[in-house]
């Protein structure tokens, strides 16, 4: 007999901030409902059934772009404070810095695109609220997905070789069996709750995506429970009569929220524009912890759900952002 | 520096030049977008503009202002999402990456992470993003910066995203795709490129009105010298006119 171990060579210091276990996700996986159940429920109610502090939450696409930015606020207004999460994140990842309610977060990429990096996440990480951060490229995160989706405990990738990426990461680099070349492992991401926003779903919470789809599908199929908002609840004939344009089925989904204009101040891709002048007074803003408060009070806190948010917002600047069909 | 244009247009000119048409290149944030709008309008109509969260192949008609905004796959050929797409350039089919970070060694490698160390950060970073993976896979990849001593450092102080590592033969000797990594730098001084034997930064050509001393007082490390010193066109009328009036009406870049 040769030795047939495979050589590891590198193991990334970072810690596994969501260690999984694929026999209890199979095992939980065969318990969810796969009966057509009318799963249609606020922002609220959804929030506090599905999410439970010191869980691990994962939020798609990213702040600006098809992001449920009502369910994200509705995690602020729940006050959790104890959470983890990936933080493929724009504004919502850095609304959640903002209020508290991270302590450990796996990370690629945090700030605001044009805008740079927003002071509150810098605050939360540099003054040690988030206690701990793993690094990630954006690609192996929605792999790590993408092997959880799959039941596997890790993807063979080539990104993150060589770097400190891969150093302050949990990924390992091994051996490979095949090449003899060295290959990275990223570890599967096993998600408690998701959150992802589409543009239109049944009340099963079958769901269609215009548009980029980003990571949705690996996000999906990595949850343990999934809430789901969309733009508009429609009739599952509407469904039957496309079922290629399924991209999330109604057995992954476990709440499913009507909510137009949920990604404000982000865009939903051919239905409303990103409100320009929303993100820049909340970058702003970010500077001063005296008015990050007051902006999580007006936009937030005193707001009771997503209607009253919207009210705030005012018919005439959503009226503006939305687009014409052509 | 001409009274004609200013920093920021002639780094867009001059990395929208490095485009080739028909060629897919990864687009970033800024400097990437404004310059492959233009290059779409000027010598590389069929540019296939990439963009890591799934648009691919968009008519860069209206700027984008994020790398998964609706522009990026206006009237686009495909519309999927990053492991389509990252997993496409991991197979190859991705020519060109347009990057850039707060740091930049000799060996071309980036840091977007952090100023300081890990246990003790001084300034916390945006992070990776799409860049290690950009890095890694797709065949050549252009830097665009500002130059300074702060910014062009002999060591980053967190590899983020993999230039050639440690020098010929490391990005192989990691694991990574074999004969790609850093082509160009592109900056508000001068291009660079990469010698082919040691795999360090080599300066190829001044922009216009800029000095050798200057670039060399703005680099923190020996730059190679080129055999011989070219300086670059200045923008022309055309190109100015295109970006101002077409790219970015708006002016939310230039």
């Amino acid at each position: 007999m040769t030795d047939k171990t495979i050589k590891v060579l590198q193991e990334g210091q970072g810690k596994l901030i969501q260690p999984f276990d694929l026999e209890e996700f199979r095992a939980h996986n065969r318990a969810r409902d796969k009966s057509l159940v009318d799963k249609r429920m606020t922002e609220a109610e959804a929030v506090s059934r599905f999410i439970t502090d010191g869980d691990y939450i994962a939020i798609e696409l990213y702040g600006t772009v098809r992001c449920p930015m009502s369910l994200t606020r509705e995690v602020v207004r729940q006050r959790f404070e104890n959470l983890k999460t990936a933080g493929q994140g724009v504004y919502e990842a850095d609304l959640l810095g903002a209020a508290d309610c991270c302590t450990e977060m796996d990370w690629t990429y945090i700030g605001l695109e044009v805008y740079g990096v927003s002071s509150n996440l810098r605050r939360a990480v540099e003054g040690g609220y988030v206690k701990e951060i793993c690094e990630w490229s954006n690609a192996a995160l929605a792999w790590r997905f993408k092997a959880a989706a799959m039941g596997v405990p890790f993807i063979p990738v080539r990104s993150m070789l060589g770097t400190d990426t891969l150093k302050y990461s949990a990924a390992k680099v091994i051996e490979c069996p095949f090449t003899g070349e060295p290959i990275c492992l990223i570890p599967a991401l096993v998600v408690d709750c998701g959150l992802i926003h589409v543009s239109r779903a049944d009340k099963y919470g079958n769901c269609q995506i215009d548009g980029i789809t980003g990571f949705a599908k690996e996000l999906a199929g990595a949850c343990k429970r999934l809430i789901v908002s969309c733009e508009e609840i429609v009739d599952t004939e509407l469904i039957r009569d496309q079922p290629d344009k399924t991209f999330i089925p109604w057995f992954q989904v476990d709440a499913v929220v009507e909510a137009p204009f949920g990604c404000h101040p982000g865009e939903m891709g051919r239905v409303y524009e990103r409100d320009e002048d929303h993100i820049k007074d909340y970058f702003t803003s970010s500077r001063d912890p005296e008015k990050v408060k007051a902006y999580l009070d007006k936009w937030i806190y005193s707001v009771k759900d997503h209607a009253g948010y919207l009210k705030l917002v005012g018919e005439e600047k959503l009226a503006a952002l939305r687009i014409e069909e052509a | 520096m001409s009274e004609r244009y200013n920093g920021t247009e002639l780094m867009i000119c001059l990395a929208s030049r490095v485009m080739v048409d028909g060629a897919t290149a990864f687009i970033g944030t800024g400097v990437p977008m404004l310059a492959a709008s233009l290059a779409q309008r000027m010598h590389a109509p069929n540019l296939v503009p990439i963009f890591e969260f799934g648009g691919t192949g968009a008519v860069l008609d209206k700027l984008p202002l994020a790398v998964g905004d609706m522009r990026t796959f206006n009237r686009a050929l495909l519309a999927s999402g990053i492991s389509d797409i990252m997993e496409a350039a991991q197979r190859g089919f991705v020519e060109f990456g347009f990057i850039g970070g707060a740091q930049i060694d000799p060996y071309g490698n980036l840091n977007t992470t952090l100023i300081g160390t890990p246990s003790k950060t001084k300034v916390r970073l945006p992070g990776s993003g799409g860049a290690n993976d950009i890095g890694s896979s797709v065949w050549r990849t252009i830097m665009i910066m500002r130059q300074s001593k702060r910014g062009f450092v002999p060591k980053v102080d967190f590899l983020t995203t993999p230039g050639y590592l440690d020098g010929p033969g490391a990005r192989e000797r990691a694991g990574l795709p074999a004969d790609c990594g850093p082509y160009r730098v592109v900056t508000n001084l001068c291009t660079m490129d990469f010698c082919p034997e040691t795999k360090r930064m080599r300066l190829m050509a001044l922009n216009p009105g800029v000095t050798l001393d200057e670039v060399v007082e703005n680099t923190g490390f020996e730059l190679l010298m080129p055999e011989e010193l070219k300086v670059n066109d200045e923008p022309t009328d055309e190109e100015l006119r295109i970006l101002r009036e077409e790219v970015d009406s708006e002016r939310l870049y230039i």
